[in-house]
């Protein structure tokens, strides 16, 4: 039998040593996308080290990059909560005028993209400087001790989010940068998740070859934060595609008009009109997600909630310009 | 067996690193990380039948560590120093080549 190669470069960006959680699937995100990142640079420029890496403040620059020792691989600099995005279109300005090729990426969490860092982010989008920003949403502040962000969905327990008599938890809808980000017109915007490293790959490395700004959302779980099972890191990610909590689109030039949405899988039907997604019918119910999660566990037994979680998951769709059907869980 | 795709690092680090402060307090040796045996944390460890494995690369691209890298042939080679057994990889794997036994030590 022939020797089958693997998929994506051998190459590490991302050291083993660091102090992630055991089954943290951001330390999985941080792995693919420099991997990619490389592939991408060495297709584009002929150099796969051509990247240097700006980080926010966050999780997983808390867990690379405990003094004295660092886990990556490639030039990176850790700088405030609020200004990765700066950072980067710094270094970008910096090599045009030097004349250096390459290509600059950012990382920030949700806390550092969403809430803290979208100022800077937006200005580095508006300014169009040579620069790949990948959020790893991992929808509350990990870090700190799982405090809520604006990235964290309806429902959902935090510390500073705590159901009760009086309160469902989360109260406001999810905060989607992806697409505050493509209004800002840049040439590509994603969302991509762990739970399908194949198509993440694929949307990083597209985002790595566009000449300008690309901003991906990435999906990435978080078993201590979400009071979920360490193995099944990567299934919950798939479970949020595949029940449609989670959607994966692209967006090119800011043209909301042609929006490309990948399918979601898990047996959902989807309805193309002229090559556009305008339904999807969903076979699994968001229940199938919310439960392997304790944040969830206080909405099984409040079926108004539920039903606003369901309704807030259609409207996100809504604005895709797709409609969506939501199964209910069996009894 | 294959060699460690850290290996270098590894090395590096041990005959590079000093505890002198560095100006800016910059870490100056990359993948320095290494030097954290995080396998410690371990309770179940993976278990590997290649005989099942139709190499998928399933386990190795969603290793976040990453503790799995691959052989001359392309088989996933399990680096216990740095595994931290959350049991993704057994979780994932599509013909069950790998299964979560508790560790004895």
């Amino acid at each position: 039998m022939a020797v089958r190669k693997p998929p994506i470069t051998t190459r590490e960006y991302w050291a083993p040593g660091h102090a992630a959680c055991a089954g943290c699937g951001c330390a999985t995100g941080m792995r693919l996308v420099t991997k990619a990142f490389s592939e991408a640079m060495e297709e584009k420029y002929g150099d796969p080290d051509a990247f240097a890496i700006a980080h926010a403040t966050g999780c997983m620059e808390v867990v690379s990059a405990v003094f004295p020792y660092t886990a990556w691989k490639a030039p990176w600099i850790h700088v405030a909560f609020e200004n990765a995005a700066a950072v980067a279109a710094g270094i970008d300005a910096a090599w045009k005028k030097k004349g250096i090729k390459g290509k600059i990426l950012a990382f920030g969490g949700d806390g550092g993209t969403a809430d803290i860092g979208l100022q800077a982010l937006s200005g580095m989008l508006e300014r169009r400087h040579n620069v790949v920003y990948v959020m790893y949403d991992n929808e509350a502040y990990m870090n700190t001790g799982i405090q809520r962000s604006s990235s964290t969905p309806y429902g959902a327990w935090t510390t500073t989010s705590p159901p009760g008599k009086y309160s469902v938890g989360e109260d406001k809808p999810k905060k989607w940068v992806a697409l505050i980000a493509a209004a800002h017109q840049v040439p590509y915007v994603a969302t991509a998740s762990i739970g399908n490293p194949f198509d993440l790959v694929k949307k990083v490395k597209k985002a790595a070859k566009v000449d300008g700004p690309a901003f991906i959302q990435m999906h990435c779980t978080c078993p201590t934060g979400w009071k979920s099972p360490i193995e099944k890191s990567v299934e919950l990610a798939k479970l949020a595609i595949e029940t449609g909590v989670w959607p994966l689109f692209e967006i090119e030039n800011g043209d909301f008009n042609h929006i490309k949405i990948q399918s979601p899988g898990g047996g959902a039907k989807v309805k193309r009109e002229g090559g556009k997604v305008v339904a999807i019918e969903f076979k699994k119910p968001i229940e199938e997600y919310l439960k392997m999660q304790g944040r969830f566990k206080h909405l099984f037994k409040r079926p108004e909630a539920m039903e606003e979680l369901r309704n807030q998951i259609k409207e996100m769709w809504k604005v895709l310009g797709v409609e969506v059907t939501l199964p209910k869980a069996e009894e | 067996m294959a060699e460690s795709p850290f290996k270098e690092d590894i090395e590096r680090v041990q005959k590079e690193y000093s505890e002198k402060m560095t100006l800016g307090a910059v870490a100056v040796i990359p993948g320095s990380s290494v030097v954290n045996k995080t396998g410690s944390w371990r309770v179940f460890m993976p278990e590997f039948n290649k005989d099942k494995c139709v190499r998928c690369f399933l386990c190795y691209i969603y290793c976040p560590e990453p503790a799995i890298y691959l052989d001359e042939e392309n088989y996933p080679v399990f680096d216990y120093d740095y595994c931290k057994g959350c049991g993704i990889c057994a979780n994932e794997c599509p013909t069950k080549a790998i299964v979560m036994v508790r560790e004895t030590k």
